[in-house]
């Protein structure tokens, strides 16, 4: 079984490891950076609960090699806060309740980060459609989709406030 | 879960995997994993090497060659949803894409992956016999051509050989008088056909002058109902004759029981779908 070194560069920082070919993106994130973020829902790219941005598009984690990774850009939901402040996404679901046991919401962080990143004024069909690979247990989705919209008025200002 | 043990290589040309393909015992071509990996985890596979095609330039990509809309067989699901040469000329795909699996599963699965997997729950197989594309596939002789409705053979069984690789998908753009429609009965996003009918229509003078139906789910591989098609042919379009396609289309169906439904239902669903995938492709026929 071979292994080899794989860089790539995890929320702004280059790493470096060995890796067995057969390791999963997931697993290389929890148990080799220690980012325990992205969760391992179901194991059977159903859930999203392990969704990160590879090259700037959602993905599930589970489901991509770590070594098809070589040179690729990772963002985690470790990566979203900047300098200790929130990102408006996460704030987002703070105000608006938008997680209850909190088990999908690292992938749905990023993968609302991603939806904002593409489509900054969504509709609420295009949120629910946007988060349809992320599964929640938990709040029936509706303040998940709140915090969505909260999220997308906040980015908004600070773009006016910037611009 | 994680796979078995393999060999993971990243050639970077068509020429190069192909040697891999020759020289390696027990090898697999990986595209976007969204298949192979899952079956990978539950060891349904276990090949020894792994031929990763995501490192090859050219492979990918959406053009127009005259009336030919080219597909790369490394294009990823969103990119057909989202490319103009795609919703002008093959609209179709666009709108059946976006009914395949979720956002996440769409940036990694790629069209030559959904259908060289042979699985006959992919709705990618029954959307190109409909469209009648054609399949190129790159082998140590060179390219050969295949018809869509030629290459699906069972389930998980195709025209391609170990040593092939699909690299294009061709498919005539829409033809002038014709309109296009993919009807997917599904439980939830993400999940596949319980039915799906894929129906190329061509009405001029009121009558229909061409017309392809292609089934999705329903056998053990994507299905060309012909007969079906038959009933349509050269004739006015009108509630008895959409009737007939649809119990034509059924009788050539043999679905498998699952959790979906048993035969019975999705023989009747298999109906519904293609009577409105008809309605539906008449009705956009300008
Ligand atoms: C949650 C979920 C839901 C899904 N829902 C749907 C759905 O509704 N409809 C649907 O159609 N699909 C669905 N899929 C399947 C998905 O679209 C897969 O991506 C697709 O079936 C395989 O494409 P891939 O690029 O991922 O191929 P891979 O998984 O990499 O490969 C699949 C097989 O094809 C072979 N192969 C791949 N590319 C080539 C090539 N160019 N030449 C020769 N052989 C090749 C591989 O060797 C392998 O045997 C779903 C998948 C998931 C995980
Ligand atoms: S753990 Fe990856 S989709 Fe559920
Ligand atoms: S908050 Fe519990 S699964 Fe979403």
């Amino acid at each position: 079984m071979s292994t080899r070194t794989v860089t790539m560069s995890v929320n702004g920082e280059q790493r470096r490891a060995e890796v067995e070919d057969r390791t999963l993106l997931i697993h290389f994130l929890r148990e080799q950076l220690n980012l325990t973020g992205p969760h391992i829902g179901c194991e059977t790219s159903h859930c999203g609960a392990c969704t990160v941005d590879l090259n700037g598009v959602s993905v599930k984690s589970c489901t991509v090699l770590a070594v098809q990774c070589e040179g690729a850009e990772v963002l985690t939901v470790e990566g979203l806060a900047e300098g200790g402040v929130l990102h408006a996404v996460q704030e987002g679901f703070h105000q608006q309740h938008g997680l209850q046991c909190g088990f999908c919401t690292p992938g749905m962080l990023v993968r609302s980060y991603r939806l904002l990143q593409d489509n900054p004024d969504p509709t609420e069909e295009e949120i629910r459609a946007g988060i349809s690979g992320n599964l929640c247990r938990c709040t029936g989705y509706q303040n998940i989709v709140k915090a969505i919209q909260y999220a997308a008025k906040r980015l908004k200002e600070a773009q006016s406030v910037s611009a | 879960m994680i796979p078995a043990g393999f060999d993971y290589h990243a050639p970077d040309s068509v020429a190069e995997a192909l040697r891999l393909l020759d020289e390696l015992d027990d090898a697999k071509l990986l595209a976007g994993g969204h298949s192979l990996l899952p079956m990978m985890k539950l060891r349904f596979a276990q090949p020894a090497h792994l031929v990763d095609l995501g490192r090859i330039p050219g492979l990918s990509g959406i053009r127009e060659e005259g009336d030919v809309v080219v597909i790369g067989a490394m294009t990823v699901e969103n990119e057909l949803i989202r490319s103009e040469i795609i919703r002008r000329r093959v609209p179709l795909l666009a709108e059946a894409a976006a009914l395949i699996a979720d956002p996440q599963v769409r940036n990694r699965g790629t069209i030559g992956g959904d259908i060289a997997h042979g699985d006959p729950g992919n709705d990618h197989p029954a959307l190109a016999i409909a469209l009648d594309a054609g399949f190129v596939l790159e082998g140590p002789g060179g390219r050969r051509p295949v018809k869509a409705e030629d290459f699906f053979l069972g389930t998980f069984m195709t025209e391609l050989a170990d040593n092939e690789i699909l690299v294009e998908i061709r498919v005539p753009g829409l033809a002038p008088h014709t309109g296009q429609a993919y009807e997917k009965l599904k439980r939830k996003t993400g999940d596949w056909a319980t039915a799906g009918a894929a129906v190329v229509i061509t009405i001029e003078q009121g009558k229909v002058g061409a017309v392809r139906i292609g089934l999705t789910n329903l056998a053990p591989s994507a299905l060309r109902a012909e007969a079906a098609e038959q009933a349509l042919l050269g004739q006015p379009l009108s509630e008895t004759t959409i009737e007939d396609a649809a119990t034509r289309a059924a009788a050539i169906c043999d679905p498998a029981e699952d959790l979906r439904g048993d035969r019975d239902y999705k023989l009747a669903m298999a109906r519904q779908m293609v009577k409105r995938a008809i309605r539906k492709a008449a009705a956009r026929c300008p």
